[in-house]
């Protein structure tokens, strides 16, 4: 390994990085654009689902009930409806994603003390945003119930019972419970292993398209020298994007980072090495640009949205899915970012996982250093 | 070359073959290239002269057959091989979104030039190539003759001893490839051996010595002057006016074994020139031909030796 050689590859991959668009676009544009998309988009929180009303009863009672709804931030109202057919219209245009019938007599049954039954018509398309809102609804009516139980009581002279079983629930290290702040760690794990993977995925392919490689192993370079020359401009990329993602959580999105900061970096730094490798594993693999970014992509993108407990538990995948996640490096990174950035985490309780990462790199180096050969074929 | 001492001797070749599948791409050909010689390989396209440099370049393994360049194996020693080699490929090997300096830079890095010696290098390519005022310039918007000069100095930056050039000059204009040879001769003249493909029979002329492969097989090897001396008959030029109509009525007198058009004539292939020339004008005396015999060209000796070939075969 002399270091004349890794330097010279290392500073002519640097240039072909800067003098290309494509690549530069896939180093440092698509990490802003993910950033900001999925920061601003992607959120798992239900409020303000649209709320369409027939109140049927027009009371004071019913209005107190439907104010109920009204003040919540989980219920915007998007209007009244005065027929059956005007909720299904409005359901059907999505301008409503649940409705709520209060029945003509309903002032004269809570007045009179007779349970009565106050219809909520949902949107089940959505599944998620239903149960949310069926949630919601159930304890904005409960409240409501409560208190008439409570003021009934008091009128006719009876104390209110005493007796009650309450959950004072606290929540830990998300305690506003953001997905916002849940997701970006998980975030900046899915743009270090897309843009590391498919960025080099085209190093090794490009030389051997263009011919420049049949140059290359006809000089005394080695495989080494080369992998590494080429590894290092797009880790200090690497490290450029997630010196801009700490940044951007940070200035725009307010998300907590309770540990250290060199521990991020740290575990940014071996998990792209090995996701860098992986690219280059598959260049040297493949031999062609094309089939290499898309293999990159495969196993690279899709295992780390579906598969790394970004968005989705991986406790609450089938079993056998649960163990297909273990062989995908995401899972672990996204583990290691989110301890360090919601728990503040130390290094003893990440160590598992960082130097399961760290085996992973060692891996896929020593991989593509065997499977690169300065022979033609 | 049996008498010259293996010191002396900067390519050496011993039934070297190469099988791709069923396909015989290289098929066992021995050959000895002296230190200081401009060697030709020559043959037509898929004839086997790339392979055979790719296999002497140590980047591809041979099937069969031994083989040494500048005293190393090139199935066991391949990579002390590529320290005392420079080798043009048949694409062009450069990064045509550096710079012309920057070309030189890197393949300075990866030879690793000494530093003393590192700007002088880069100077004597750079004037070599003709560049002076380009140093800055995209390779991408050079013309090729210059990518192809400047591709030749990034290979020899090291000085090696043994130049390997794979059909070097091949969609290049006729100058740039006088200027390119003009360049062999110097660097022949310094010391180097150069070991050149191609399927420019004028190139072919220029070389010490030349090799003609066809099939994989090396079927012909000597100095050119020595090459035609093996020309099995003689030469008569023939010009007249339709020399298309008059070629089929010369080829079937006696003694013609073969006629073709050539240039604005014919070239006869006979037994004997000086008896064939009278039947000859008798033939076509219509049109005030002239006829006179000629020394084979290097085209003539190969498309016989094809002829041969493909008759054998």
């Amino acid at each position: 390994m002399k270091l004349r050689r890794v330097s010279a590859i290392a500073k002519k991959e640097f240039l072909h990085v800067i003098r290309d668009w494509r690549s530069l676009g896939i180093g440092i544009a698509i990490p802003i654009v993910m950033l900001f998309l999925f920061g601003y988009a992607l959120t798992l929180d239900v409020d303000r689902v649209p709320l369409i009303v027939w109140d049927q009863s027009s009371t004071p009672a019913s209005r107190a009930l439907i104010s109920g709804f009204t003040g919540s931030r989980y219920f915007s109202l998007v209007g009244y409806a005065r027929s059956y057919p005007e909720i299904v219209r409005a359901i059907d245009s999505r301008d409503a994603q649940i409705a709520l019938v209060v029945p003509v007599d309903f002032a004269a049954k809570i007045a009179g003390g007779r349970p009565v039954a106050v219809q909520a018509i949902l949107d089940g398309s959505d599944s998620n945003v239903a149960t949310f809102s069926l949630g919601y609804a159930e304890a904005v009516t409960r409240t409501y119930r409560d208190g008439v139980t409570i003021a009934a009581m008091k009128r006719s002279g009876l104390a209110p019972p005493r007796v009650g079983i309450e959950l004072k629930p606290r929540v830990w290290f998300n305690s506003d419970m953001e997905s916002r702040n849940y997701i970006f760690p998980g975030l900046i794990a899915i743009i270090m292993m897309v843009i590391a993977a498919l960025l080099t995925s085209l190093t090794f392919a490009r030389e051997w398209e263009v011919g420049t490689m049949e140059q290359l192993i006809a000089t005394p370079v080695t495989g080494g020298e080369l992998i590494l020359g080429k590894l290092l401009p797009y880790f200090a990329i690497g490290m450029f994007d997630l010196m801009l993602s700490v940044l951007v959580g940070e200035v725009f999105f307010s998300i907590p980072l309770r540990g250290a900061v060199w521990m991020v970096f740290a575990a940014s730094a071996i998990f792209m090495a090995g996701a860098l490798s992986l690219g280059m594993l598959i260049s040297i693999v493949t031999k062609s640009q094309f089939l290499a970014s898309q293999i990159a992509l495969v196993v690279t993108m899709l295992p780390a949205f579906l598969l790394s407990g970004f968005i989705f538990p991986i406790a609450n995948m089938p079993f056998p899915i649960q163990l297909f996640t273990y062989v995908f490096t995401a899972r672990y990174f996204v583990t290691l970012l989110r301890g360090i950035y919601l728990k503040g985490l130390g290094i003893k309780l990440l160590m598992g996982d960082a130097l399961l990462l760290a085996l992973f790199a060692v891996a896929v180096i020593t991989l593509s250093h065997v499977k690169f050969r300065k022979k033609i074929e | 070359m049996a008498d010259t001492p293996a010191s002396d001797i900067a390519v050496s070749l011993r039934d070297l073959t190469k099988r791709f599948g069923d396909f015989v791409a290289v098929n066992g050909v021995t050959l000895d290239v002296p230190k200081g010689e401009v060697f030709g390989f020559l043959g037509p396209n898929g004839a086997g002269k790339s392979t055979t440099i790719r296999m002497l370049c140590g980047i591809l393994p041979p099937t069969s057959g031994t083989g040494t360049v500048a005293g190393f194996d090139i199935v066991s020693q391949s990579e002390q091989i590529k320290s005392n080699i420079g080798y043009m490929s048949q694409k062009f090997s450069l990064y045509e979104d550096l710079t012309v300096e920057e070309n030189i830079d890197f393949y300075s890095g990866i030879y690793r030039i000494e530093a003393g010696k590192k700007q002088q290098r880069k100077e004597w390519v750079i004037e070599m190539a003709g560049l002076t005022d380009k140093r800055q310039a995209r390779t991408a918007t050079l013309s090729g003759g210059w990518k192809q000069r400047l591709a030749l100095g990034c290979a020899i930056l090291h000085e090696p001893p043994i130049i390997f050039l794979d059909e070097p000059t091949s969609g290049v204009d006729p100058i740039s490839r006088r200027s390119f040879w003009e360049l062999i001769y110097r660097l022949a003249g310094e010391g180097a051996t150069v070991f050149v493909t191609t399927h420019y029979m004028e190139e072919a002329e220029c070389c010490d010595r030349l090799g003609f492969i066809f099939g994989g097989e090396l079927i012909a090897l000597g100095a050119p002057t020595e090459l035609k001396k093996l020309f099995p008959a003689e030469i008569v030029e023939v010009r007249c006016e339709r020399p298309f109509d008059a070629m089929g009525r010369l080829e079937s007198l006696p003694g013609v074994h073969h006629a073709a058009l050539f240039g604005a004539g014919l070239h006869l292939v006979v037994e004997n020139a000086r008896e064939t020339i009278p039947r000859v004008l008798e033939t076509i005396a219509d049109s005030a031909p002239r006829a006179e015999q000629i020394t084979p060209s290097l085209e003539d000796l190969f498309v016989s030796l094809l002829e041969q070939k493909s008759k054998v075969a």
